[in-house]
């Protein structure tokens, strides 16, 4: 405990001295957090320094080696830097699908080669992946996927096309789940691999979503050559990879603030949103109904909070993770979907803005919002989908 | 440091030795003893003591009076065991309603005179104070009037727990102020055995008791009163809390057993040549209940834990916890008998004494709804 405290008090003094003032404020509109990458333009000032400073320290991935671009902290260690930089408000200097998905399963899966050549790149944000994962015959039953690897000497040769590829437009590699064998179980003819998207036959285009968003594309593979040196485990091996980096997706969406990009200025409570659409400045909300949709979606918060803070008590004494981990990304995205929609109830029909004037700025994002939750629920594993791993793995329930 | 929302070690053993007890001394067949025998108190004053020797009637209070100084934390503990069986005890009319009473507005003296009774497990005591069938926090028509030698008490009261079998009556009456005002109200202690106290013990769906009480004109000295009389509504906040907060617990416990008494059911009942949990229809049901199950564990943790710590927030976590223990234990009823299919029906097979008991104590301290609305007004809205 004592060390732990000596850390402390060394990172308190690092982030003094290195987080500049500017990554000490909440997101304005307009600053976008550092994804990194080869494209990444750092629009807030001063970002790509405090991304430098921090990755410098090996704290962009504090528990991974030291070798592979981490800090070799240990969990306590890693805890205690993370409430540090929340303590002082510094925002993150990296978020990327490399650090929180493919990061854990080349440290677990890969070769030490593999691990020299994929991870400091990552820990350094100067690469940025993207997911490719469901085909559009592969959703739910994602074992069906059809992209294909074929073996061409030191290389595969890869024919096919992913959908709902993350970013896949601004991304430079990604990890794929490939088919390497036709014939037998569909699960056992599948490899995990990684693909420079840099180069030739290789096509990513945006999807325009019901939000109007275009956060992800889909990506066309023709003849793209990739070295077999780049696939992680063996060869129709990939499928326990797969699982086990959607366990970590899953973690992270469920994670307060996970998934959809935080917020970017303090908000308002969905009950100060009702009481100024109803026109009612005291007392109990006039609407009894909306009033009891409100406290519903806090209250479930809450106990979704502690449930959360349980499991993480649970994991430092060393007892997780336990069975309750698994509900959380169905509970969370249920919640917010729940939510989402209570604020646009509130906003009535200045919540059916689309576009342009006759709408606050605030109620046009809350539909977008309310739009883009739907999303929630089906990413990540459809939430009917997250029921039957509860069934199976939780409760043990037969096939 | 903040407190952890998972048991310590000493909080392990308190739990271990809990459902040893409860397991051997009052399984679910001696809550089907006492129901069937129409017993006039409706709990075992025998195994009451024993549990007193465990020292679980002193869990809250100092060790001045024979308690434990433990919190809310430890009695939530042993009040999860309990709920499992089923198990009635007088743990939240005396040691969690009447005793908080007492522990937080009376004098040294009736500290002193009181305390140390329910700590050894020999009085039994009830908090009189419902009065509408739905429950309410302020409302009160009964009246205290001021008297020459103290105070004359009248009025009727409904569902007292454990009302037929308490040796003191903690009663709320009103001493100032219209039926509904939060303002104005007063703890007095009433022997049961008191000219003009009338008890009369109903029989509930769930086997327990609780009596409807009548007070005409009772006369009481002045060191009747507990605590300041009008003043009383701030140490009821106190006590409605701990006692919901509790009865969480409690509920929690049976929550917790009649969904894995349902949970092993499905893995055993055959029907179409098949286990009936190889069903998607029933497979997805029992997720979602898991969730919800395991979602009422913490938060219940959560305000168990903030009762002991005195915190802001301990008012809203268990207006959370209770209005969520309510919906799910009657959610964990209602699907339990769904899913035990025809047998769930039967007065023989157990699932349905969860049922019962979900609904009561759902009732018991406000519901979902009286807890959502309680919540809103705690938030300002």
């Amino acid at each position: 405990m004592a060390d732990l405290e000596t850390f402390r008090s060394e990172v308190r003094s690092w982030l003094e001295a290195n987080c500049p003032p500017e990554m000490r404020k909440p997101l304005r509109l307009g600053d976008e957090l550092v994804w990194g990458g080869r494209r990444e333009k750092f629009s807030a000032p001063d970002s790509k320094l405090w991304l430098e400073r921090v990755a410098g320290k090996g704290w962009t991935t504090p528990t991974w080696p030291k070798e592979c671009g981490g800090a070799g902290l240990g969990g306590a260690e890693a805890r205690v830097l993370s409430s540090e930089m929340r303590a002082f408000g510094c925002r993150p200097a990296l978020v990327s699908f490399g650090i929180t998905m493919l990061g854990p399963v080349v440290l677990q899966y890969g070769t030490d080669a593999q691990k020299r050549q994929f991870l400091p790149p990552i820990a350094r944000g100067e690469i940025r992946w993207c997911q490719g994962y469901s085909e559009p015959g592969a959703g739910s039953d994602l074992a069906s996927l059809q992209c294909a690897a074929v073996r061409d000497g030191d290389h595969y040769v890869v024919n096919g096309q992913k959908i709902w590829t993350s970013e896949a437009h601004l991304s430079d590699w990604i990890f794929c789940l490939v088919r390497t064998k036709k014939d037998g179980p569909k699960h056992d003819g599948i490899s995990f691999i990684l693909i420079d998207m840099d180069q030739p036959g290789v096509t990513a285009t945006p999807i325009v979503l019901i939000s109007g968003a275009s956060a992800f594309c889909q990506t066309f593979f023709d003849n793209v050559r990739v070295p077999a040196a780049n696939r992680i485990g063996e060869e129709n091996a990939g499928w326990t990879i797969a699982k086990r980096l959607l366990q970590h997706e899953r973690e992270m969406l469920s994670e307060p603030g996970g998934g959809s990009v935080g917020s970017k200025a303090k908000k308002r409570t969905l009950a100060e949103w009702a009481r100024e659409s109803l026109g009612a400045s005291e007392g109990a909300l006039p609407d009894a109904e909306l009033r009891e949709r409100i406290a519903r979606v806090e209250m479930d918060q809450l106990a979704y909070n502690a449930s959360l803070r349980r499991s993480a008590d649970a994991a430092k004494a060393g007892r997780g993770p336990g069975p309750e981990t698994s509900m959380f990304k169905l509970v969370l995205s249920e919640l917010n979907k729940r939510r989402a929609d209570v604020r646009v109830r509130i906003a009535g029909v200045q919540g059916l803005g689309w576009i342009g004037e006759g709408f606050e700025q605030a109620d046009l994002e809350a539909t977008r919002l309310w739009l883009g939750s739907k999303a929630e629920s089906i990413a990540g594993g459809t939430s009917e989908v997250q029921r039957n791993i509860i069934a199976k793995r939780v409760l043990g329930l037969p096939d | 440091m903040a407190t952890t929302l998972i048991l310590n070690e000493d909080q392990e053993l308190l739990r271990d030795t809990a459902r040893e007890f409860v397991q051997s001394k009052s399984p679910v067949k001696e809550m089907r003893r006492l129901r069937d025998a129409r017993d006039a108190d409706g709990f075992s004053r025998a195994l009451w003591k024993e549990a007193a020797e465990l020292g679980w009637a002193g869990i809250p209070f100092a060790e001045e009076y024979g308690g434990a100084g433990m919190g809310y934390a430890e009695l939530g503990v042993v009040l999860e065991e309990l709920g499992r069986t089923l198990a009635p005890t007088p743990i939240l009319s005396t040691v969690v309603l009447a005793g908080s009473a007492v522990q937080l507005a009376g004098s040294a003296a009736q500290r002193e005179a009181i305390l140390r009774g329910i700590c050894d497990g020999s009085r039994i005591l009830a908090l009189a104070h419902q009065e509408t069938p739905r429950f309410s926090a302020y409302r009160c028509a009964t009246r205290a009037e001021k008297t020459a030698s103290g105070w004359r008490i009248t009025g009727k009261k409904l569902f007292v727990l454990d009302g037929a079998a308490a040796d003191t009556l903690v009663v709320v009456a009103r001493v100032s102020g219209g039926e509904s005002d939060r303002d104005g109200l007063g703890l007095f202690l009433v022997s049961a055995t008191q000219k003009g106290v009338a008890v009369a013990r109903t029989t509930l769906i769930d086997g327990r008791n609780a009596a409807q009480l009548a007070f005409d004109g009772v006369e009481l000295n002045a060191d009747a009163a507990l605590g300041a009389a009008g003043a009383a509504a701030d140490v009821l906040d106190q006590v409605f809390d701990r006692g919901a907060a509790a009865l969480a617990s409690e509920m929690m416990g049976g929550i917790q057993e009649a969904y894995d008494r349902t949970l092993a059911y499905l893995k055993t009942r055959d029907q179409f040549g098949v286990k009936i949990g190889t069903f998607q229809a029933l497979k997805h049901r029992a997720a979602d209940w898991f969730c919800e199950v395991e979602l009422t564990r913490g938060i219940v943790l959560d305000a168990l834990r903030a009762i002991d710590a005195g915190s802001r927030d301990a008012a809203k976590l268990v207006a959370v916890a209770k209005a969520r223990a309510s919906d799910v234990f009657m959610q964990t009823g209602e699907e339990g008998v769904q899913m035990h299919g025809g047998i769930g029906m039967t007065d023989e097979e157990d699932i349905g004494l969860f049922l019962k008991r979900a609904r009561a104590s759902e009732q018991t301290l406000g519901d979902g709804s009286y807890h959502r609305d309680r919540f809103a007004r705690l938030s300002g809205y």
